[in-house]
C-alpha cells in the first residue's frame, strides 16, 4: 500500500501521471543515449587502433615477411619463428588448461562439500585471476624449469600460459554451471537420472556456451603475453623451427617439439619497438596485425563451437 | 542433445590423450639434430651479436644454429653460470657476486670485450643555449635529492625554463654505468624523472619537450639525429662531443663504456662455439658498425682473438664497474 500523500496525489492526478512518465522516459533515453557513447568510445579506440596498425604495418603484410626468420636487416625480418612458436605455445595452453580447468570447474560447483575450505578455495582462485602474470612466471621458472628440468621449451611456456589462465576458466565454468535453471537438473533426477549423467548430458551442454566464452577470453590474454615467457627464458634471436609433428617413419607422431627453445610474436614485436632504427616500428606494427588474426583463428573454434552449442539449446 | 553432449563426450577425450601424452614424454628426446650455440644476455649487446649470430648462420648455410635471447646483463649472468648458456652478453663486467655464483658451480669465462658503446646525453633541437655540460652540471642535475628544476640553476646564463628530464629504467645496464659514471655511485639518482627501459619513449619524450634533458645509448641518438641534439660533455679537458673517433681515442670520457660477451671456457672446447666466436671477432669491425655501435680497431679484435684462442679464463676488472677505461687500458689490463 502506498502511504506517502506526495505519491497519492500524483495518483489521483491524470496530468501528474503523464509528467511522472514523460520524466521516466527521459531518464531511460538519457542512459541509452549513455550506453550508447560509452559503446563508441570502447568501439572507436579499438578501430582506431587497428586501422593504426593496419596502415603503418600493411607494406609489410605479404608472405615473405610470414615466412621469415627474424633478423638485424627490418626488410629481411620476418616473423615464422615467432607466429609457429606463438601456435605450438598456445596449443600447448588448450589442452592443459581446457580439461584441467573445466574439471576443476565441475568438481567445485557440482560435487565439493559447500564449507568453510570451498570458500577458502573459492577466494583464491578469484584472486588468482587478479595475479599479475610475471608471478605466474616466476612460479613456472621455479617449478618447470628448475625443479621438473622442462628447460626453455615450448612445454613449459604453454604450462605457464596455462596456469595464468585456469583461473579464468574455472570461474566462468562454475558461473556457466550455476545459470542452468534448477528444473533442469530436477528433470533429469526424476527419470532417474545420476548426478554425472545429469551433469554430463544436460547440465554441461547447456552452460558449454558460456565456458567456452571464458575459454575464449583466457586465450585471448594467454597469446598477448610477454613478461612470464621472458621470465622462463623464451628467446628473441631464433631462426629454426621446433621439429615437425608428424614424421615419415615410425612411429609418425613425434613430440619433439615440445622440448624445443621458440619465440612468441609479442616478444618480437617488443623487441623491434625497442629497436633504434625507426624501421622496425613497422615490423612491430605488422607482426601486430599477424598477432590479431592468429588470436581470431585460433578462437573461431571455440566460437564456432559455441554458436553450434547455443543453438542445440532450446528451454 | 545428444548430438552436443556427443560433442562435449569428443572434445574431452581428444583433449585429455592430448593433455597425458603431452605431459608423460620423456625429456630424452629432446636432441636437436644440429648443434645449437645458446646465448642470452643485454639488450644492449643483442642487436650486436644478433647481427653476428645472423650471419655467422648464413654462412654456415644453416649447419649451426644459434639463439638469442633478452634477459638483460644479470639475468643472462644467472643463466649462465648455472650452466644454461653457452655465451653471455653483458654491458658491464661480470660483479662479484656473480663471479662467485659461477665459481660455486664450476663455470670459468673467457671475458671479450665486443665493442664501446657511448652514453648519449641530448637536448631539445631547440634548446640554442646548451652546447656542453660539465661532469660536475651533470652530477648536480642527476644526483639524489637534487633540488635543480630550472635550467638556469645550472648555469645562470642558461634561459628560464623548467628542466625536464628523461633517463634509463633502474634495471639497466645504462643506468648502472651513468649513475656510476657522473654521480660517482651505482645506481645513485634523483628519482623525479621520466624513467624508462624503452629508450625510444626517451627519445620522444626528449623531442617534444624544449626544456628536456636525458641519456641513452649512442645507437638511438645516431638514428634519430634530426629530432634530438647531443650536448658536448666536459671532464675538465674541454667539451668532446661523442663520435666514433672520440670514444676509440679516449677523449670521450667518462660515458663511453666497453660491452661484452662471456664464453663459458668448457662450451669453449665444442667447435660450434669456437666457431662462431672466431667468426665474431673476426668479423667484428663490420658486424658492430652494422648494428651502429662503435668498433674497436681491427688490431684490437686481433688480440682479443687471441686471447680467446689462449683461453685465458677470468676477468680483468675484479668484480667492479669499469668507468672511464680506455681503450688501450681495456686491452692492457691483465687478467686475474
Amino acid at each position: 500500500m502506498v502511504r506517502n500523500p506526495k505519491l497519492i496525489a500524483v495518483l489521483h492526478n491524470p496530468i501528474a501521471i503523464a509528467e511522472s512518465i514523460q520524466q521516466r522516459k527521459r531518464w531511460e533515453q538519457f542512459f541509452i543515449l549513455l550506453g550508447w557513447f560509452s559503446l563508441l568510445v570502447a568501439l572507436l579506440t579499438l578501430v582506431v587502433l587497428v586501422a593504426d596498425l593496419l596502415i603503418r604495418g600493411w607494406p609489410l603484410l605479404n608472405l615473405k615477411f610470414l615466412l621469415s626468420p627474424p633478423s638485424s636487416d627490418p626488410e629481411e625480418a620476418g616473423i615464422l619463428t615467432a607466429w609457429v612458436g606463438s601456435l605450438l605455445v598456445i596449443l600447448v595452453t588448450i589442452v592443459v588448461a581446457v580439461p584441467l580447468g573445466i574439471g576443476a570447474g565441475i568438481y567445485l560447483e557440482e560435487y565439493a562439500p559447500k564449507n568453510w575450505l570451498l570458500d577458502f578455495i573459492e577466494i583464491n582462485i578469484t584472486n588468482l585471476a587478479g595475479v599479475p602474470s610475471i608471478i605466474y612466471g616466476l612460479l613456472a621458472l621455479g617449478f618447470f624449469v628448475y625443479i621438473l628440468k622442462w628447460g626453455e621449451s615450448i612445454l613449459t611456456a604453454g604450462c605457464t600460459l596455462a596456469l595464468l589462465i585456469l583461473p579464468v576458466v574455472i570461474v566462468t565454468t562454475r558461473e556457466s554451471l550455476r545459470a542452468i535453471p534448477v528444473g533442469i537438473r530436477e528433470g533429469a533426477y526424476s527419470v532417474g537420472a545420476s548426478r554425472w549423467q545429469t551433469i554430463f548430458d544436460h547440465v554441461l551442454p547447456y552452460s558449454m556456451g558460456g565456458i567456452l566464452t571464458g575459454i575464449i577470453v583466457g586465450i585471448s590474454r594467454a597469446i598477448g603475453e610477454t613478461a612470464p615467457l621472458i621470465t622462463i627464458g623464451a628467446l628473441t634471436f631464433i631462426t629454426f623451427l621446433p621439429e615437425a609433428p608428424i614424421k615419415g617413419e615410425f612411429p609418425y607422431i613425434s613430440f619433439n617439439w615440445l622440448w624445443s627453445p621458440f619465440t612468441v610474436l609479442p616478444i618480437q614485436m617488443f623487441n623491434w619497438v625497442s629497436r633504434p632504427q625507426e624501421a622496425f616500428q613497422i615490423n612491430s606494427a605488422a607482426a601486430g596485425v599477424v598477432l590479431l588474426v592468429l588470436t581470431l583463428l585460433v578462437n573461431s573454434t571455440a566460437i564456432y563451437l559455441r554458436y553450434r552449442f547455443r543453438k542445440s539449446i532450446k528451454f | 542433445m545428444s548430438t552436443s553432449a556427443k560433442n562435449v563426450t569428443r572434445l574431452g577425450v581428444i583433449a585429455a590423450i592430448a593433455a597425458i601424452s603431452s605431459t608423460v614424454i620423456p625429456a630424452a628426446f629432446s636432441q636437436q639434430s644440429a648443434p645449437v650455440v645458446r646465448i642470452d644476455g643485454s639488450s644492449t649487446v643483442y642487436p650486436v651479436t644478433e647481427v653476428a649470430a645472423e650471419q655467422f648462420q648464413k654462412q654456415q648455410g644453416g649447419k649451426i644454429r644459434v639463439t638469442v635471447g633478452i634477459s638483460g646483463t644479470g639475468g643472462g649472468f644467472k643463466k649462465f653460470c648455472r650452466g644454461e648458456t653457452d655465451i653471455s652478453n653483458a654491458s658491464r663486467p661480470i660483479l662479484a657476486k656473480e663471479m662467485e655464483e659461477c665459481k660455486k658451480n664450476n663455470i670459468q669465462y673467457i671475458e671479450l670485450p665486443v665493442a664501446y658503446d657511448a652514453l648519449t646525453v641530448v637536448v631539445n633541437p631547440q634548446n640554442t643555449w646548451t652546447k656542453s655540460l660539465t661532469v660536475a652540471e651533470l652530477k648536480k642535475v642527476w644526483e639524489p635529492d637534487s633540488k635543480i628544476n630550472n635550467w638556469n640553476q645550472i648555469r645562470s646564463e642558461f634561459p628560464n625554463l623548467p628542466l625536464k628530464l628523461f633517463g634509463a629504467g633502474a634495471d639497466s645496464g645504462t643506468f648502472d654505468y651513468f649513475t656510476e659514471a657522473i654521480v660517482g655511485k651505482a645506481k645513485a639518482s634523483r628519482k623525479d624523472y621520466t624513467a624508462s627501459e624503452d629508450d625510444n619513449v626517451l627519445v620522444q619524450g626528449v623531442s617534444r619537450e624544449r626544456g628536456a634533458l636525458g641519456y641513452f645509448g649512442y645507437a638511438y641518438y645516431a638514428e634519430n639525429k634530426n629530432k634530438l641534439k647531443a650536448v658536448a660533455i666536459d671532464n675538465g679537458r674541454g667539451p668532446v662531443m661523442p663520435s666514433e673517433k672520440t670514444v676509440l681515442d679516449g677523449t670521450y670520457q667518462p660515458l663511453s663504456r666497453p660491452i661484452f660477451i662471456y664464453v663459458n671456457a668448457n662450451s669453449a672446447k665444442r667447435p660450434e662455439v669456437r666457431q662462431f666466436v672466431s667468426y665474431y671477432l673476426s668479423n667484428g669491425p663490420a658486424i658492430v658498425k652494422k648494428s651502429k655501435y662503435v668498433p674497436l680497431p681491427s688490431s684490437a679484435y686481433k688480440a682479443i682473438l687471441a686471447r680467446f684462442n689462449k683461453n685465458q679464463v677470468g676477468t680483468a676488472f675484479g668484480g667492479k664497474e669499469a668507468i672511464g677505461l680506455k681503450l688501450d687500458d681495456l686491452l692492457k689490463r691483465s687478467i686475474q
